[in-house]
């Protein structure tokens, strides 16, 4: 049991070498001047690769995506609890049809509820 | 080489055309001498010792057999490099089948084509941002002296007036084949250095 745990301890300690080593590495060629280092404005720059982007680049979403998205996930949500009643029917019987109406009538509300504040009708 | 740091954002298309003609004219006007061949410390002798000898070959190694190249490729002679990339010809013997989009995880510009004034501030500035060491190889015609194109008042005579150029590979377009001498080429310049010199 002891021997198990001191196989952990020496994977960690082996984990925290390696990871240091790596993260030295670069810095020793740097200082033995093995690395060549010719910095720039543009190289420096956080910004990774190819060109600026030119003009406006806030781009604004449809605030309707946001209603369908909460739709997805309230019938999403419902499907995932489908799921696992539909697979064990016969065991959980009549209470667990009960429950599951319920489920369904609470989402039913709300979703028509979006339907009569006329989310679904794409603007 | 001068570089250009980062502007600040500008929305009016006017303002846009007006900004990006600015850059380009500035570009034009400080390019119009050759940035000489970085070939210089070829020729330079050292006091080698064996550890200095055995680190410089490792390294070396390690750098010429992994070129990875940067997708710049403005115009056709990219169908030449395509070819020579492709199972015919397969760069992959080489070590550089793998062409990366970005330039910061490059190590080779293979410079394909006819480059116009417009472009010429965006290659260099995908230049500017690949990593140490980096190569440059000019493929073609246009990329020598502007080609059958030199005459004309928006093409760029030649790379080596942008960025520095290591090794030229003639033709209109080169055969793979000669692209592919190019690359030997590189990889033997890149056998001869060493971390003393400066390269």
């Amino acid at each position: 049991m002891l021997t198990n745990y001191g196989y952990i301890g020496l994977y960690l300690i082996v984990a925290v070498l390696f990871t240091l080593f790596m993260v030295i590495i670069p810095i020793v060629l740097r200082f033995l001047k093995i690395v060549p280092s010719h910095p720039n404005p543009i190289k420096n720059a956080t910004f990774e690769c190819g060109m600026e982007t030119i003009g406006k680049t806030w781009v604004q979403f449809n605030f309707h995506y946001y209603f369908y998205a909460l739709i997805f996930l309230a019938l999403d949500v419902l499907v995932v609890f489908l799921y696992p009643w539909a697979v064990s029917l016969r065991a959980l019987g009549i209470s667990g049809f009960v429950m599951i109406l319920i489920l369904i009538f609470i989402v039913f509300v709300g979703y028509l509820y979006a339907w009569r504040k006329k989310v679904l009708e794409w603007k | 080489m001068e570089v250009a740091g980062a502007r600040g954002y500008i929305y009016p298309d006017k303002e846009l055309d007006r900004e990006e003609g600015q850059v380009i004219e500035e570009v034009k006007a400080n390019s119009q001498g050759v940035i000489p061949d970085p070939d210089g410390w070829l020729e330079e002798e050292l006091e080698r010792n064996i550890l200095l000898t055995t680190v410089d070959a490792l390294i070396n190694w390690g750098q010429r057999s992994s070129l990875w190249t940067v997708i710049c490729f403005p115009a056709c002679c990219a169908f030449e490099f395509i070819a020579a990339n492709g199972p015919r010809f397969d760069l992959s013997r080489f070590g550089m089948e793998i062409l990366r989009a970005s330039p910061r995880q490059a190590d080779l510009m293979i410079t394909a084509g006819t480059l116009t004034w417009k472009m010429a501030p965006n290659v260099r500035r995908i230049y500017n941002q690949m990593a140490e060491p980096k190569w440059v190889i000019a493929m073609g015609a246009c990329a020598i002296s502007g080609g059958i194109f030199a005459s004309s008042y928006n093409v760029v005579p030649g790379y080596n007036h942008i960025i520095p150029v290591d090794v030229y590979v003639p033709g209109c377009p080169p055969r793979p084949e000669a692209l592919i001498h190019g690359i030997r080429m590189l990889q033997n310049k890149i056998a001869k250095k060493s971390i003393l010199k400066k390269g």
